[in-house]
Parts: C-alpha cells; sequence; structure tokens
C-alpha cells in the first residue's frame, strides 16, 4: 500500500536535492533548475494530500505553484539574459560586486 | 427706458473714458486725436445722460422727493450697537439719488466739465502724447469722482467721490510731476485735504453711531422728527465735523492754503477743479446735510463765521498778488466764503446757488487766463503783461464779463447770487437768527468789505492783462495770437452763462414781488430741513421789508462800483502804478504782509511742520536711544543664551548623537562582514535558518 | 508473479520514485547544462506519472506541457543564447561548500521526514472518487478542477494571471537589449 507518506519522503528527498543544488551549483542556469525540482517537490506534496484528503484544493494550489514557477522561470531567464550582457558571465559569484 | 433709472452710467461714462485712455492710449502711445475723442466721449456722453436723465426725471416723477437708484448691496454686516442706545443693521448701498440739489450739481457739473474737457483739447496740445492721454485720464477720472460725490444718495458713496476728488486734484496739480514744484504742490493738496478727511471721516462714523444710517434721505425724515431735543448736540458735533471736512476740501480758514498751490497744475484744471467743481464739493456738501446744521445753532454759527472771514482775509491777499492765477486763486477761496456764509446764515440754496454761477464765471475767468497765459507762452506775472486787448478780442471781452459778473454789477450772474448772500446775511441779522443777530450783521459788513475787495482786485487784474502797453519785451509780443476755437468756445458759453444764468436760475423776484419766478428756490426748498424742524417749506419769507431789499441791493451794488472805480484811477489811468506803489512804501508793512499771505505758509512751516519735524526726530532719538537699546540689549541677551545652549548642543546633544553614530559604526564593521554579495551563501543562511526554526518547532511541539 | 500484480502499485511507485531521485540527482550534478537541463526534463516526466497515480490526470497533462513542452524549451533556449565562451572549463561546483550544503539539506530533510515517520501525518486515502465529485456529482478530473477553480477560486485565478502579466513584462525589461547599453545612449535628440 503506498500511502502518503512514501508520497511525501520521495518529495522531501526531491526537495532536498534542489537545495543541495541551489547551494552549490555555480552556474545560475543549474541554479535555476534546482530551484524546479523544489517546485516539483512541493506540488508532489501537494498532489500526495489532496489524494489523501480527498480535497480538490491541492490541485488547485499546484496549478497556482505551477503558473508561479512559470512566472519564475521567465523573470530568472532574462535575469540571465541581462547578466550576459552587462557581465559576459552566467557564474553567480563572478557577477559579485559587492568583494571588491 | 427711462434715464434716471440709469443715473449710474452718469459716472460711468467718464470712468470708462478714464480708464481707456489710461491703460489704453497712454500705454499703446495712441495719438492725441484719439486720447481726446475718448474723453470727450466719456464727458460729453455724461453731460448728454445726465441733462436727460434730469429733464426726463423733472417731468415725469414727484421731484419734491428724492429718487434713490440702488446699485447694488456694498456693505452688509449684520446689526451693530449704536451710541443712542438699540441696534441698526449696517446696510450700505452704492446709491445713487437724484433730487433738487443733486440734480442742479449734476446738471452744472457735466456742462462746466464738458466745456473744460473741450478747452483742454485746444489748451494740452503742446504736450507729448503720453502726457496729453494722461491728462485726460485724470480729468476723466475726475468726472467720474466728482459725479459720485454729487450723485451718491450717502454719506460713505459721497465720501468715495469725495476721495476720488481729492486724488485726481492731486494727480492733476502735480501733473508736471518733472517740476519739484508742483510735486510739492499736489503733495501739499493733498495733505491739507486729509486733515479735512479725518473730520469727514469722524463724521460719518458718528452719524452712523447715533442715528445708524447714512441716507440722506433717511436722516433728513428721522432729524425732522425730532426737533429740538437730545439730538441738538450729535448734530453740533457732526455738522462741525462735516464742517472740517469741507473746510479741508473748500479752502477755507484755516486750511486754505492749499489752494493757491494749487495752481500749479494745468489752467483747465484749475478752472474745473480748483474753481468750478472740486472747491465746492464742500458747500455742496453742507447744503446737502443742511438738516444737522438746522438743529444746531452754533454749528451753524460757526460754518458763517468761518466762511465771512475767509471772504475777506483771501481778498485782501488778492489785492497785492502779481500772478493772474494766484489772484484768481484767492478770488475763489473769497468766493467759497461767500458761499459758506450763506451757508452759515441757513441759506443753503442760496449758497447753491452762488456755487452754480461762480462756476460759471469763475470757470470763464480762469479758462480766459488760461488763454491769455497760453498767448503769453507760459507768463504768469501781470506786471509783464498789458494791451492784450487788442491781441485776443474774444478773450478780452469774455474776461471782461466774467469780471463784471464776479464783481456783482447787475443784472449779471455773480450780482444776484451775491447780492442773495448779503440779503440773507442781513435778514440774519434783522431777524435776529438764532439769537445771534449781531455776529450776522457783523458778517453782513464783512461781506460788503468783501465784494469792495472783490471789485478792486478783479478789476486790477483785468486793467493790468488787457490794457496800457505790453510789458512783456519784443520778443513775447510777436508770439500774442488769440487762441483757437476750442479754447474760446467753451469761453464764450460760458461769458453767456455768467450773463443770463443768475436771472435764469435764480431770479431775484422778492424784488418785484414775484417770489415764485426764482426756480431755485422753489426747487430745492424741500430739501432743506424747517428751523423750527419740519422741511419743505419755501425758505424767503418777508422777514425784511420791500424798500429795504431794494437798499441793500443799491448798497452793494455802490460798494462794487467803488471798487471798480478806484482800480481805475489807479490802475487804467495811470500805466505806472504810482498810487499802489506809494500806498505800499508808505504801509511796508502792510503791504509784504499781504504780499506774503499773511505769512500762513511761514507760520505753518514754524510751528506745526517743525513741530512735526521736531516730533519726530523726538522720536527718532528714542528710537535710536531706547527701543534700539532695548534691541541690543535683547540680542546681548539672545547672544549670551545662544552661547549656553550652543555650549549644550555641543557637548551633550552632539555627544549623545555621535555616541549612537560611534556605536552603529562598530557594530557594521562586524555586520558587513556578512554582506559579502555571495548569493548561495545567502541561501545556505536560509537553509540553516529554516532548519532551525524546525527544530524549534520538534522541541517545542 | 502473483507478487508483481498484487503490488504492481508498490512497484511502479518506487521505480519511479528511483527514478525520480536519479533525476534530480542528475540535475544537481552534471556538468554541462544541457545535460543538466535533460535530466531535468526527465524527472518532470516523472513526477508526471506520479501525478497520474494520485489520480491528479489533469495536473499530469499541464506537467507535461507547461514543465517540459514549456519551461524546458525556454532553459534550452537560454542556453543556446547565452553559450558563454569557457563555461565548461570553470568549475561546476563550489567544492569547498559541498559539505555544508549536503548536511543543511540532511538536516532540513531528517527534520521533516522525522515529523513524518513520527505520524505527525496520518497515513490512509480517501481515494480517487473525492477528486472527481463535485456538489455530489461524479465528473472527471478535468472537469471537476475546471468547475473547482472558475468558481471558488476564480479571484485568485485572475489574480495569479496578473501575476503572469506581470512576469512577462519584467521579463521583457530584462531581456531589452539597449537597457545596459547606457542611459539614453544613441538615442536621437536627447
Amino acid at each position: 500500500m503506498i500511502t502518503a507518506t512514501h508520497y511525501l519522503i520521495l518529495s522531501l528527498m526531491m526537495f532536498s536535492l534542489g537545495l543541495i543544488g541551489v547551494m552549490v551549483r555555480r552556474n545560475f542556469i543549474t541554479v535555476l533548475m534546482s530551484l524546479e525540482l523544489i517546485f516539483n517537490a512541493v506540488n508532489l506534496n501537494l498532489i500526495a494530500f489532496s489524494f489523501r484528503l480527498g480535497d480538490l484544493s491541492g490541485q488547485i494550489l499546484a496549478i497556482f505553484v505551477i503558473t508561479v514557477a512559470a512566472a519564475e522561470a521567465a523573470i530568472g531567464l532574462g535575469l540571465i539574459i541581462a547578466l550576459t550582457r552587462i557581465k559576459d558571465t552566467v557564474i553567480l559569484d563572478d557577477a559579485n560586486e559587492m568583494r571588491s | 427706458m427711462s434715464f434716471y433709472d440709469l443715473i449710474w452710467l452718469v459716472p460711468l461714462f467718464p470712468l470708462a473714458g478714464a480708464i481707456i485712455n489710461g491703460l489704453v492710449t497712454h500705454q499703446m502711445g495712441l495719438k492725441k486725436s484719439v486720447a481726446n475723442t475718448i474723453a470727450l466721449l466719456g464727458s460729453g456722453l455724461a453731460w448728454i445722460w445726465a441733462w436727460a436723465a434730469v429733464l426726463q426725471w423733472y417731468f415725469t416723477e414727484a421731484h419734491t422727493v428724492s429718487y434713490v437708484v440702488k446699485v447694488y448691496s456694498w456693505i452688509s454686516g449684520g446689526d451693530l450697537p449704536l451710541l443712542s442706545g438699540g441696534t441698526a443693521p449696517l446696510e450700505i448701498a452704492a446709491s445713487f439719488q437724484l433730487d433738487p440739489i443733486s440734480a442742479v450739481m449734476v446738471c452744472f457739473v457735466t456742462f462746466v466739465g464738458f466745456l473744460i474737457h473741450l478747452y483742454s483739447v485746444g489748451y494740452m496740445h503742446g504736450e507729448s502724447d503720453k502726457a496729453y492721454s494722461r491728462y485726460f485720464s485724470y480729468l476723466n477720472l475726475f468726472m467720474f469722482s466728482m459725479l459720485t460725490l454729487v450723485l451718491g444718495s450717502n454719506l460713505l458713496v459721497l465720501f468715495v467721490g469725495w476721495e476720488g476728488v481729492g486724488l485726481c486734484s492731486y494727480l492733476l496739480i502735480g501733473f508736471y510731476y518733472e517740476k519739484d514744484w508742483c510735486a510739492a504742490a499736489g503733495m501739499k493738496a493733498f495733505i491739507f485735504n486729509r486733515i479735512g478727511d479725518f473730520g469727514f471721516l469722524l463724521a460719518i462714523f458718528f452719524t452712523f453711531g447715533w442715528f445708524g444710517t447714512l441716507e440722506f434721505s433717511k436722516l433728513f425724515a428721522l432729524l425732522s422728527q425730532h426737533h429740538g431735543d437730545a439730538l441738538v448736540g450729535s448734530a453740533t458735533i457732526i455738522g462741525i465735523l462735516l464742517f472740517v471736512g469741507a473746510i479741508g476740501k473748500s479752502a477755507q480758514i484755516p486750511l486754505f492754503v492749499w489752494l493757491p498751490d494749487a495752481m500749479a497744475g494745468p489752467t483747465p484744471v484749475s478752472a474745473l477743479i480748483h474753481a468750478a467743481t472740486m472747491v465746492t464739493a464742500g458747500v455742496y456738501m453742507v447744503a446737502r446735510c443742511n438738516f444737522f446744521y438746522q438743529l444746531s445753532p452754533e454749528a451753524m454759527l460757526i460754518v458763517g463765521i468761518i466762511g465771512g472771514v475767509t471772504a475777506v482775509f483771501a481778498a485782501t491777499i488778492g489785492l497785492v498778488q502779481n500772478d493772474i492765477k494766484k489772484v484768481l486763486a484767492y478770488s475763489t477761496v473769497s468766493q467759497l466764503g461767500y458761499m459758506f456764509l450763506a451757508v452759515g446764515a441757513g441759506a443753503y440754496i442760496v449758497a447753491i446757488f452762488h456755487v452754480v454761477t461762480h462756476a460759471f464765471f469763475k470757470a470763464c475767468l480762469f479758462l480766459g487766463s488760461g488763454s491769455v497765459i497760453h498767448a503769453c507762452g507760459g507768463e504768469q506775472d501781470m506786471r509783464k503783461m498789458g494791451g492784450l486787448k487788442k491781441y485776443m478780442p474774444k478773450t478780452y471781452w469774455t474776461f471782461l464779463i466774467a469780471t463784471i459778473a464776479i464783481a456783482g454789477i447787475p443784472p449779471l450772474a455773480g450780482f444776484i447770487s451775491k447780492d442773495a448772500i448779503l440779503a440773507k446775511v442781513f435778514e440774519g441779522g434783522y431777524t435776529n437768527l438764532n439769537q445771534f443777530g449781531n455776529v450776522y450783521y457783523l458778517l453782513w459788513i464783512l461781506g460788503l468789505g468783501g465784494a469792495f475787495l472783490t471789485a478792486f482786485y478783479m478789476f486790477r487784474l483785468v486793467y493790468m492783462t488787457f490794457f496800457g502797453e505790453f510789458r512783456g519785451g519784443e520778443e513775447a509780443e510777436h508770439h500774442l495770437h488769440e487762441s483757437p476755437w476750442t479754447m474760446t468756445l467753451p469761453l464764450q458759453v460760458l461769458a453767456f452763462l455768467s450773463v443770463v444764468g443768475g436771472v435764469l436760475i435764480g431770479f431775484p423776484g422778492i424784488l418785484f414781488h414775484k417770489e415764485n419766478w426764482n426756480f431755485i428756490e422753489g426747487f430745492m426748498g424741500p430739501m432743506i430741513l424747517g428751523a423750527n424742524g419740519h422741511g419743505a417749506e419755501h425758505a424767503g419769507g418777508h422777514a425784511v421789508s420791500f424798500g429795504l431789499e431794494w437798499a441793500l441791493v443799491f448798497l452793494s451794488v455802490a460798494i462794487a462800483a467803488a471798487g471798480i472805480v478806484l482800480a481805475y484811477r489807479w490802475y487804467k489811468k495811470d500805466p505806472e502804478f504810482s498810487a499802489p506803489r506809494a500806498l505800499a512804501e508808505r504801509f511796508p508793512f502792510a503791504y509784504k504782509l499781504l504780499l506774503n499771505k499773511y505769512w500762513v505758509d511761514e507760520l505753518y512751516d514754524a510751528t506745526i511742520i517743525r513741530g512735526t519735524v521736531a516730533l519726530a526726530r523726538f522720536f527718532w532719538e528714542f528710537d535710536a536711544r531706547v527701543v534700539d537699546g532695548a534691541v541690543n540689549g535683547t540680542r546681548h541677551a539672545t547672544v549670551a543664551s545662544s552661547f549656553v545652549s550652543g555650549v549644550f548642543d555641543l557637548k551633550v546633544i552632539d555627544g549623545i548623537v555621535n555616541l549612537i553614530a560611534t556605536i552603529n559604526q562598530t557594530a557594521s564593521r562586524y555586520f558587513r562582514r556578512l554582506q559579502v554579495g555571495f548569493t548561495q551563501g545567502y541561501a545556505m543562511v536560509m537553509v540553516f535558518g529554516a532548519a532551525l526554526l524546525l527544530a524549534v518547532f520538534f522541541i517545542s511541539f | 508473479m502473483d507478487f508483481l500484480v498484487s503490488h504492481f502499485a508498490e512497484i511502479l511507485f518506487y521505480i519511479l520514485a528511483a527514478l525520480a531521485v536519479l533525476g534530480s540527482i542528475g540535475v544537481i550534478t552534471l556538468k554541462n547544462p544541457v545535460h543538466a537541463a535533460l535530466s531535468l526534463l526527465g524527472t518532470f516526466f516523472i513526477v508526471a506519472v506520479l501525478f497520474v497515480l494520485q489520480h491528479a490526470e489533469f495536473l499530469a497533462a499541464v506537467q507535461v506541457m507547461v514543465y517540459a513542452g514549456g519551461i524546458m524549451v525556454l532553459f534550452l533556449f537560454v542556453i543556446m543564447l547565452v553559450s558563454v565562451k569557457g563555461l565548461k572549463t570553470q568549475a561546476a561546483f563550489l567544492s569547498p561548500l559541498i559539505p555544508v550544503a549536503v548536511i543543511g539539506a540532511i538536516l532540513v530533510g531528517a527534520l521533516i521526514a522525522s515529523a513524518v515517520l513520527l505520524g505527525v501525518f496520518a497515513t490512509g486515502n480517501a481515494g480517487p472518487e473525492a477528486l472527481q465529485m463535485v456538489d455530489g456529482e461524479i465528473l472527471g478530473n478535468t472537469e471537476a478542477v475546471g468547475m473547482v477553480l472558475y468558481t471558488k477560486y476564480l479571484v485568485p485565478f485572475e489574480v495569479v494571471s496578473v501575476v503572469l502579466l506581470v512576469a512577462m513584462i519584467g521579463a521583457i525589461v530584462f531581456g531589452r537589449k539597449d537597457r545596459f547599453i547606457g542611459e539614453h545612449e544613441g538615442e536621437v535628440g536627447s
């Protein structure tokens, strides 16, 4: 019997991996991909609870999360374009100007 | 449409002219023809409209009562407590009034005003375009103010016009403002008027304070109901204060000195403002407010005495003046004295009558003198004139007629009005008016003396100017010429009126048992409050017997003739003027006294002006020592206290501020290490923060 | 075989879960961004299948279309567009941070997992019917989601559309070419 708990554990693992990706990758694009992983983990969680509780609201919330994720991707990728224009790099720590 | 319902248009026409000339013609520097067309339109339309309105009113309305046209409600201020107890609503309207007095005044003011506008067209032609339009703008503004004064239905509207004519007088006396003495003369006139206005304003306040209204008709009704009671005291105060205003405006003793100086303005201005209209505003106002004087014998007596004394006083100065306009100026002061003498004797109608006739002949004289001055190239000294008769016949004839009129030869206008005054004053003495009979006898004698002097100095003027040989030198003689028609036409019209005006307006019917032929007495009678309290009564009774009246007439004619004969013998027969010269040498003090106008100006200079200066100096000293000392003391105190507060500021306040800054600085020295701009470092901190939160959640769960 | 049949759902779930975790690991470990993106694509598909298993058929379709079809393509476009020179030569990871990051993630994960395993969240499913039922009527999942979305959640739906609009404008503004050339430089008449 696969319960919501299984899904939660899976979601947790994806979430943690996404978190690690965000923290350790230097490439901005990959950081954004890791963020997408985190969103997916959250969606999985929502769906699992939706099924578990028999409530459609979870699915609706997942739709909203997908929307926000799309917006985030658009903005983030726009930022990448802008970053390469002024800095000629996609490496996050290269864009840091505060240290110099 | 009725003209008299739109009576407020009469002052508005010249106002429009003044505005257009002042703001458009003057600013744009348009040609003279534009300026004088506008000005003549302004005054001419006012003239036509005024006459139309008065005639229509006379033949359609009940013209024994005042007809008030309210234009708008001017001041509306709720109930005010009165001095006499009770309250009255402060409701003052900008309204105009047609009644016999204002009708007479408005007719002659617009008419004479128009004539003088016409005269000015020629007279001022030598000015620059700008000065020309400025002149006509002022002149039209004067017409507006004068008509407002005359037509106003309450004291406040009258006062507006009163101030307006004062302003225009100032502007026009100082017309040649580049010359210092002209500007100073304007200022002098303004200041002397202001002293009078002070009294007038007080009178207005008191009037409202006691009676709760400023409307003439209401005051008339109010005062005719309460006769012989406590109102006499307030009527006396108001009457005297009003007369103070009239003294300033009409140049009576002791405020007369501005009028001779006012001759600094252009001659038509002297004719219009300082002879015909503005200076008679005082007489008009006193006659208009006759209800106060009728209740107060004392106020009446004061008016009469001042008038009588001024009449003689000014005439004596006029005897020895050599400036043609100065003679006329003192003559004006003297004639104004006659008018007040009439008012003082309770003969308001006669006073107004004399205002009108005086306007005719004095305007004619002034305009004639302007014509003479114009011909002599600006020369005003009679000793440098002479023999002008053959060069300017029209001017000569009109001038002579006006002179005969003022001298008092029947049946010219001046004789009729002046004789009426003298008769009334004599009647005052004869009937022991207000128990002051002896004083009125004395005033009558003064009046007779004045008449003699008037005849003398006026004919002296004529003989010195028009007869004998020209004394102004070859050069000036070539330039002598008759003036253009715009200047002579007004002269002729005014001379004609000087002849017939008296008979037409105020036929001395009492001498021929035809009292009802005297138009002006019958017309204006209802406007005068009866001495015993109830108004509307035919004034001139049969107090003096028929024979005595005629005797008085012959007496005054004889006195005038004596003056003329004396002038003839001294100034016509003897081209060297040796007799008056000898007289002057024998009585040098008296001569100097007259020549220097009794040193009144010097007296004022020594007392009031120096006093004022000394007072100002005292206050300046006070200011410099005490006030400045106090200010400086304050300064020292401020410096000391600000030093203390400065130390406090520097040490304590700044110390606190610096302490806070130091704390912040020190803290930020360490905390800023955290802000390295390392994005993923932030993410990591976030993750550990979340972990921490979760841990806390667990522990507390 | 019986075991396989009777435990098909479990087996399927575990396989899919393993694949999903593997995909996720691929995303964060592969040095080449293109490879990482393809790994992420795989993960998205797996998650879509998991959605189906949880009776969220509509959402699975959306997942495939929006994530795999939209966002993924966007990522790949950007990767192609940027194509920064020498990208591969640089280190892909912040090496010194890896242990710390792993510890942090595991810490968070462990804390949440312990909460789950300690029974904070109960187990058991309500069944698929509830996800198809609106007002007591059995519909398809898509229809049910539509009904709820356009009635109960209409206002949030509209708000979210505004969020999308704002994001679109923001992306356009960031992506404009002349934005960083310099203020007004190159404009005529300024």
